[in-house]
């Protein structure tokens, strides 16, 4: 069924943006839309830790203190929510996950990241390695809000950012491939904003 | 002529603005006319939806604020200055056309069948789909005892004020003790609503809508008196 | 992130099943409790909404638009059934 148009309405929508940074079907927004799938979890940093376990010769965890120490980046990059909103130039902080899974010995070849509150997201291992991912803990130069995902969220600004898990607490590396908690009720299993992956099937 | 009940599917509709009536300063009710409308209970709401040259569409829920009985369906409008939809909604002329479906809601409604005694309590907009119920209760003559209980932040918040004075109604200001006011102030809490409110032995039916917030405390604070939780029923509101 | 309740999706469930599903009474699947629907916690601002059993907080069912059709997934329902529960009303 065709839908009336509203004249005159346009949303909470900027104006032209440059084309060429925002994939098809988005809009670019300067807010910072908070989604949930349920209530924000407040993990005290001092009974937080990170663990990358599952196929891997020997699990690994850190603490927060431990993970503080570990060498860390600053990240400018453009974010694309499968609800529609890009947003340009955000800026974080945080540990690669190169830093993480080096020494990690597996032959897995996909992610299970899992968080507070039950989240869970699938991604390729290959998607999380070679500069494309980190665990962030400060958004625009304050420590990440728990509304964002804080302590610590994944950030995968290559994929559309129900990737980018919020409350992160782990990665699980895996020989198959589980489908996490929207994957498993109809979003795409890879998720490229630039191929519109939006849904099973894209 | 006799008519024939037809059950229809929930679709989206075209509703024409009547016309625009000003509540507050923020805050508009929309009164439309629209050609497939069955008619409603008190307190179901109804969605409306938004649609931009490009496709791009939002849509929010909008509680009716007019009485089954009344000649046109209305709702009530709260504008936010940052909100997506209300500031379109509340600039919206008489002609103007905008899509909705409805009617929606089967728990928080009211009916004379489900009885009394009846208290309605108020968070902000929540007022809204309690001021159908008062509307409808007044319709139909009902001789269901019936309280309103409005908690509004600042008295030029206050909706449909002169209308809700002609029921037995309690306002109270929650950020502002105006010099001139006889009303309360401060929130509903338990010491509120053990003064205001029926006693639990009389069982009274209530109905809370407004913020969350606002609704878990009532809530709590009704079923920590000794209020059946059964007897209870909640609308919670989100921002527009 | 402030939760709404079962009234938000009202509009969804009317559309997909064809009746108000709000005053029906659901069983949670993983906690056992009872309660109506429209007194769920909801989670509408995502990628699709989640209902949340009001006493465990796991989810009782989650819709998801897909092009244009919403899937609903009951699976965190263990009893689904038309009317309330509790006498009263």
């Amino acid at each position: 069924m065709m839908a009336g148009v509203s004249p005159g309405f346009r949303g909470r929508r900027s104006g032209a943006a440059d084309a060429a940074r925002v994939p098809p079907g988005q809009y670019v927004t300067p807010d910072f839309p908070v989604l949930s799938a349920g209530p924000t979890p407040h993990q005290p940093t001092e009974t937080w830790s990170f663990e990358i376990r599952g196929a891997v010769g020997k699990p690994m965890s850190w603490t927060w203190e431990q993970f503080m120490a570990l060498p860390s980046e600053r990240v400018t990059a453009d974010i694309h929510c499968v609800s529609k909103w890009s947003k340009l130039d955000t800026s974080w902080t945080g540990v690669s996950l190169d830093t993480l899974l080096d020494g990690v010995d597996t032959s897995a070849g996909n992610v299970l990241a899992f968080c507070d509150g039950g989240y869970t997201t699938n991604l390729p291992l290959d998607d999380v390695r070679n500069g494309k991912a980190w665990v962030a803990y400060e958004y625009g130069d304050e420590p990440l809000a728990p509304e964002h995902g804080g302590p610590a969220r994944l950030l995968v600004p290559h994929l559309y950012f129900w990737k980018s898990a919020k409350w992160v607490r782990g990665i699980e590396l895996r020989q198959d491939d589980e489908p996490g908690f929207w994957e498993n009720y109809g979003y795409h299993n890879y998720g490229d904003p630039w191929k519109e992956q939006r849904y099973a099937g894209d | 002529m006799e008519r024939t009940a037809i059950r229809r599917r929930l679709t989206w509709q075209l509703a024409r603005v009547v016309e625009g009536v000003t509540e507050t300063a923020r805050t508009t009710s929309i009164v439309l006319a629209a050609a497939d409308w069955q008619g409603h209970l008190a307190g179901q709401h109804v969605d409306v939806r938004l649609t931009a040259e490009d496709g791009y569409q939002a849509q929010r829920s909008y509680s009716i604020a007019s009485a089954p009985e009344d000649e046109h369906l209305a709702i009530t409008v709260q504008r936010l200055d940052d909100g997506e939809v209300s500031p379109y909604l509340t600039a919206l002329r008489p002609g103007d056309e905008l899509e909705l479906r409805g009617p929606i809601g089967g728990y928080f409604v009211w009916e004379e069948r489900l009885g009394g005694p009846l208290l309605l309590v108020a968070g902000g907009a929540g007022v809204v789909p309690l001021r159908a119920m008062l509307r409808h209760h007044r319709a139909i003559a009902s001789d269901v005892p019936v309280r309103l209980l409005y908690s509004a932040r600042t008295r030029s918040d206050l909706i449909y004020r002169a209308e809700l004075s002609e029921y037995e109604t309690t306002i109270t200001l929650t950020d502002e003790e105006p010099e001139e006011w006889n009303g309360r102030t401060g929130r509903i809490d338990s010491d509120f609503l053990a003064e205001t409110a029926w006693a639990p032995a009389e069982r009274p039916l209530v109905y809370v809508c407004g913020p969350t917030g606002f609704v878990e405390a009532v809530a709590d604070a009704l079923v920590a008196l000794g209020h059946g939780a059964d007897r209870v029923r909640t609308e919670r509101f989100g921002p527009t | 992130m402030i939760a709404l309740d079962g009234n938000a999706i009202a509009g969804d469930l009317l559309e997909v099943f064809g009746v108000d599903l709000t005053a029906a009474t659901c069983e949670c699947a993983v906690c056992g409790a009872s309660g109506f629907l429209a007194e769920a916690v909801v989670y509408t601002r995502g990628p699709g909404h989640v209902a949340r059993c009001r006493a465990c907080g796991e989810p009782l069912m989650v819709l998801v638009t897909v092009r244009g059709i919403t899937c609903v997934d009951l699976r965190g329902i263990a009893a689904l059934a038309a009317g309330p529960a509790r006498s009263a009303l």
